[in-house]
């Protein structure tokens, strides 16, 4: 059986030899061990030896010439077999499999979410320390108009708080703008400005769609009642929390973040909860919504809220929320949809509980119904997906015992 | 340990296997290396089978050897599956130490081969210490320590046989004199010629022995193999032998250090020649002994390369395995 | 509890891992009939005898490789360096042999060695006996790195060291074996690979191991003084390095000062500079500060020496700087 004699690799980092001189020519036998030719490699002259026996039927490659190592430069074989094909497919062998290389070892993220700022108008030459960009971001506090403390006027930590502690002072003592006419012009807090750039960011680019549910409510309003009549300070907004947090534990898909190029899943809840301010809204965040006892998110909630209207939040209490729940019900609202707070991928718009009347068994009863929208980035998850947490969460709300 | 006139036929005939085999062994290796099977560096001891088939003939199974990165024969002489030393030069997931060492670095615990080692004369103090446990737990465990002519330099060597002969350690330095350290003659490199001299700067038993003659070398060590068995003293042995390809497949056969003529005056020696023909003037085995015996290990070269070239690589995962014993063992702890 | 040095809480550990285990041994120059030269050994030899505590020839490369070996087949050796400025000696044996061994045999030979002795400055000893190498050992996969700075994590660590499967490279310091802290009697260990907070703080995270944890102490009380809480995280171990209280501790200070005996260039400051940056680099208010050695072999001059050392005087200033206050 014919075979190739291919260019060997006579050196470590030999890639293509040049023949020097055959020592054997087309018709002579030739035995394994037996030199066939010189070849000049780049380290030295080395004799390239046979590997089989039999007869070399055609010396492919001529002296002088340069062949990369696995090409074929001879045939051995029988004296009067067929070689045709052989001297065809003269390729060179395909080279080593590139071996794929592992990626890194991945890095492994340790902190919980944090709220990218999106200002694009931010000066990129202004210096500032990473954490007074993100306060900043969050606080919705100009960076331009500050002034920094740091070296070479760098805005730090404590610039950005004395601008949170200023902007709440001079809310106060904000003086109210003069009618012009029909108009009145109402000059934008700052909060109040970056509140608009980023909804406006949110709702353009992230494609909002929404779900409706009308809860029923009555065990859960027996079960508040019941509460409260032995002075339990829970409200029913208290429990629509740790249900939310119980649900989303159970449907993950919604508890998550659109990430360019792939969604970021979380595994911890932490809600944030819109609250109303003169001029705005802020959303105090109850980390791990879903491990607290029902007593502790009141507590919190409380603290939280107060704290909130007083301006006296810190930027880790504000942000960091994976999901968001807006109730405007106290006001009256029967249904509404509210907008993504980024970079969340959801956020749940809860309406008034009405006292409507219901049939039930054949027969109109008075029953008490509560409308929930959810608001879903449909990047994140799909209309199902959506459907299936709201449905959990409304069956949790139905049967207050599911709830944890 | 039986001398050489109360061998059998049998036991001399296994030797002259173990010889052929080695021989053989080799020569596919650098055909290996030609077709890029095998990578990086690759040294073979063709020429120089007598120093380890004699010298191993005279261990237990329990005994221990150390070599340089001229290593393939030694493996398998010792007891390696020819297959996995050839999938280990391959790189592939059977090898011996699943593709993670190669040429340089054979490893087989289950043959008392402690490797495989690249840095000249740094696995000398790795033997003294193995003898040196052997003698802490009172084991009649001895170990013999292969090295090149040119490894005699190293501050290594001089520390190790230093507190080998101190501390009495049953270990058998064995130095394969093949006259050459890559391209540098001994001439040029060690201020004294006869290496065994140099056991009198630690008062240690030395022999210089021709290591073309199997029968020779076994004899040598055997006697330095019962005197740390049963005195746990070490010793010295220079095996003058010759090898007959490069120092590596990337070094020519001769050239710029050493001629053509020398080279081919050397091979009249041929240590499995001149074996064979003294047993066939014994009437121990004829020509067509010879070519079954020829016959067999082929076959065994062969399967050797079948099996490893149908080997897998290792996974991408073993990257990161065996960097530690326990990652996140009872004592260590770390976040993972 | 008992208050003993750390030295002696050095001896009690190899006593009693020798006492558990016949596979301990302790070898290296000086450590049998001299008692070891900082004494750590002290009465080991009378105690075990020869067979177990082996005095060397100064051959550092040769009884490290003897080590080596002797691992490589089920003994627990622990090899004293005199000092780790002797180590580069026998730099092969530990990366080329140790570190590598169980790698390059896929798994079949363990080398469950320890190797220690002091390492740093002590007072006017010069270039060449001076030297931190943390650094270097930590480069290496395959080594674990241990720097203890009390007799509590000494004598914990060196259990939790010989008791372990892999090589570890154990950082002493000849000014420490003198210092005294309360050590429980009998057996503890503390694990490799664990970070201890020294003290509790908010302002600032002050990261340092070794002798430099006493430096970031006083550092700590002189700015206490000034009303700026110190937080001083202690690594113990340098590889595998405990990462995570040292970020949340950034997380909750936004700053960091890194306290290390070792040169500048590519020390380890370097890398937790870079992990710092990596995981917390939103909650960063200033960059990470280091204070080092300073970039020079020791001089021998008691002054020149003074200002080549990491001082209390200049973390404090460090941290102030972090704080930006003048």
């Amino acid at each position: 059986m014919a075979s190739r004699v291919v260019m060997p690799k006579l050196s470590d980092t030999m890639e293509e030899g040049k023949i020097l001189r055959w020592l054997k020519q087309e018709g002579d036998k030739v035995e394994t061990g037996q030199t066939l030719a010189e070849v000049e490699t780049d380290k030295a002259t080395v004799e390239m030896e046979a590997y089989t026996n039999g007869v070399i039927r055609k010396l492919v490659a001529s002296p002088g010439d340069t062949i990369k190592i696995g090409a074929t430069i001879a045939v051995i074989g029988s004296p009067d077999e067929d070689i045709s094909a052989l001297l065809e497919s003269a390729a060179p062998p395909p080279a080593a499999q590139a071996r794929p290389v592992p990626t890194a070892m991945p890095i492994r993220a340790t902190a919980p979410p944090q709220v990218v700022s999106h200002d694009a108008a931010t000066n990129r030459a202004l210096r500032a320390s990473p954490l007074a960009l993100r306060m900043a971001a969050e606080a919705g506090v100009d960076l331009n108009a500050l002034q920094g403390s740091g070296p070479q006027g760098r805005v730090i930590k404590r610039d950005i708080e004395a601008a949170i502690a200023k902007a709440s002072a001079s809310q106060a003592s904000a003086a109210p703008a003069q009618p012009v006419g029909d108009v009145q012009e109402i000059v934008l807090s700052s909060m109040r400005r970056t509140i608009a750039k980023r909804l406006v960011q949110s709702k353009a680019p992230v494609p909002h769609f929404y779900l409706t549910v009308d809860v029923a409510a009555d065990r859960l309003w027996d079960a508040y009642r019941a509460l409260r009549e032995e002075n339990y300070p829970i409200s029913l907004n208290d429990v629509i929390i740790k249900a939310s947090a119980s649900a989303l534990k159970r449907h993950p898909e919604v508890n998550a973040s659109f990430a360019g190029d792939h969604v970021k899943q979380y595994s911890r809840v932490h809600i944030g909860l819109a609250v109303a301010l003169e001029d705005g809204l802020i959303t105090p965040v109850i980390r791990d919504a879903d491990s607290k006892s029902l007593a502790d998110i009141a507590e919190e909630v409380r603290e939280l809220v107060d704290r909130a209207r007083n301006r006296r939040l810190q930027p880790h209490e504000y942000t960091g929320a994976t999901f968001s729940i807006s109730n405007l019900g106290m006001m009256g609202i029967e249904e509404f949809s509210a907008i993504i707070n980024p970079p969340e991928a959801a956020i749940l718009a809860v309406g008034a509980l009405r006292e409507v009347p219901v049939v039930e068994g054949g027969q109109v009863k008075i029953g008490r119904r509560m409308k929930m929208t959810l608001s879903v980035d449909h990047r994140v998850a799909d209309g199902a997906q959506g459907a299936r947490f709201l449905a959990t969460l409304k069956r949790m709300l139905e049967n207050p015992l599911l709830i944890g | 340990m039986d001398r050489p006139a109360t061998l059998s036929k049998e036991a001399h005939v296994e030797l002259l296997r173990k010889m052929l085999l080695g021989r053989r062994f080799e020569e596919r290796c650098a055909e290996m290396y030609a077709l890029q099977k095998i990578g990086g560096f690759c040294h073979l001891a063709i020429g120089q089978e007598a120093v380890s088939v004699g010298a191993m003939s005279t261990l237990e199974p329990d005994d221990y050897i150390f070599c340089s990165y001229r290593d393939h024969v030694h493996a398998i002489v010792k007891g390696s599956d020819p297959g996995r030393v050839m999938a280990e030069l391959f790189g592939r997931d059977t090898g011996l130490s699943h593709g993670k060492g190669g040429s340089m670095h054979l490893f087989d615990a289950d043959h008392g081969i402690l490797g495989g080692h690249a840095i000249v004369g740094a696995h000398i103090p790795l033997a003294t210490g193995v003898a040196f446990a052997a003698k802490y737990e009172s084991r009649p465990q001895v170990v013999l320590c292969f090295f090149g002519e040119a490894a005699v330099n190293i501050g290594a060597f001089h520390e190790s046989l230093n507190m080998a002969a101190l501390w009495k350690l049953p270990c058998v330095y064995i130095v394969e004199n093949n006259r050459y350290g890559m391209g540098t003659s001994i001439e040029r490199a060690s201020a004294i010629y006869d290496v065994a001299q140099r056991a009198c700067a630690y008062d240690m038993a030395s022999e210089t022995v021709d290591g073309m003659d199997v029968l020779a070398v076994r004899e040598s060590v055997g006697r330095a193999v019962t005197l740390a068995r049963r005195e746990s003293k070490p010793t010295l042995i220079e095996a003058r032998c010759y090898r007959f390809m490069g120092h590596s497949m990337s070094d020519p056969v001769h050239g710029h250090y050493r001629t053509k003529e020398e080279v081919e005056e050397q091979k009249l020696k041929d240590p499995v020649r001149g074996y064979f023909q003294q047993l066939s003037s014994q009437g121990i085995i004829d020509q067509a002994g010879l070519e079954q015996l020829n016959a067999e290990v082929r076959t065994i070269v062969d399967a050797a390369v079948e099996f490893a070239d149908a080997s897998p690589e290792p996974p991408a995962s073993a990257l990161y395995e065996d960097v530690y014993s326990e990652p996140y063992g009872p004592y260590t702890r770390s976040q993972p | 509890m008992p208050l003993i040095t750390y030295r002696d809480a050095l001896n009690q550990a190899l006593r009693e891992e020798m006492q558990r285990d016949p596979k301990v041994f302790l070898m290296g120059e000086e450590v049998g009939v001299y008692q070891g030269a900082y004494k750590v050994s002290r009465g080991l030899l009378q105690e075990f005898g020869d067979r177990r505590v082996i005095d060397t020839p100064i051959t550092e490369e040769g009884f490290t490789g003897v080590g080596v070996g002797a691992a490589m087949v089920g003994l627990r050796p622990v090899i004293e360096m005199m000092t780790w400025n002797f180590s580069m000696l026998a730099m092969d044996q530990i990366i080329n042999s140790a570190a590598k061994m169980l790698y390059m045999s896929g798994g079949q030979f363990r080398i469950p060695i320890v190797l220690r002795g002091p390492g740093g400055a002590a007072h006017q000893l010069a270039a060449q006996h001076s030297q931190s190498l943390e650094s270097w050992f930590a480069h290496v996969p395959g080594l674990k790195v241990v720097a203890p700075s009390t007799p509590y994590d000494a004598k914990g660590l060196l259990k939790a060291a010989i008791r372990d499967d892999d090589p570890v490279i154990f950082c002493e310091g000849e000014t420490l074996y003198g210092s005294k802290g309360e050590v429980p009697d009998g057996d503890y260990v503390v694990p490799i690979g664990v970070a201890d907070v020294k003290r509790e703080g908010t302002d600032v995270t002050i990261v340092a191991w070794s002798k430099m944890v006493s430096v970031a102490v006083k550092a700590a009380d002189t700015l206490a003084a000034e009303g700026i809480s110190c937080e001083i995280i202690d690594p113990r171990t340098l590889r595998p390095l405990d990462e995570a209280p040292i970020i949340a501790s950034v997380q909750k200070t936004n700053r960091c000062v890194v306290v290390e005996e070792g040169w500048e260039y590519s020390g380890i400051g370097a890398q937790l500079a870079y992990l710092i940056h990596r995981d917390a680099f939103s909650d960063l208010d200033a960059p990470v500060t280091r204070v080092t050695g300073a970039d020079v072999p020791m001089p021998y001059a008691k002054n020149l020496e003074h200002l080549a050392t990491p001082s209390a005087a200049r973390v404090v200033e460090a941290v102030k700087q972090v704080l930006y206050i003048d």
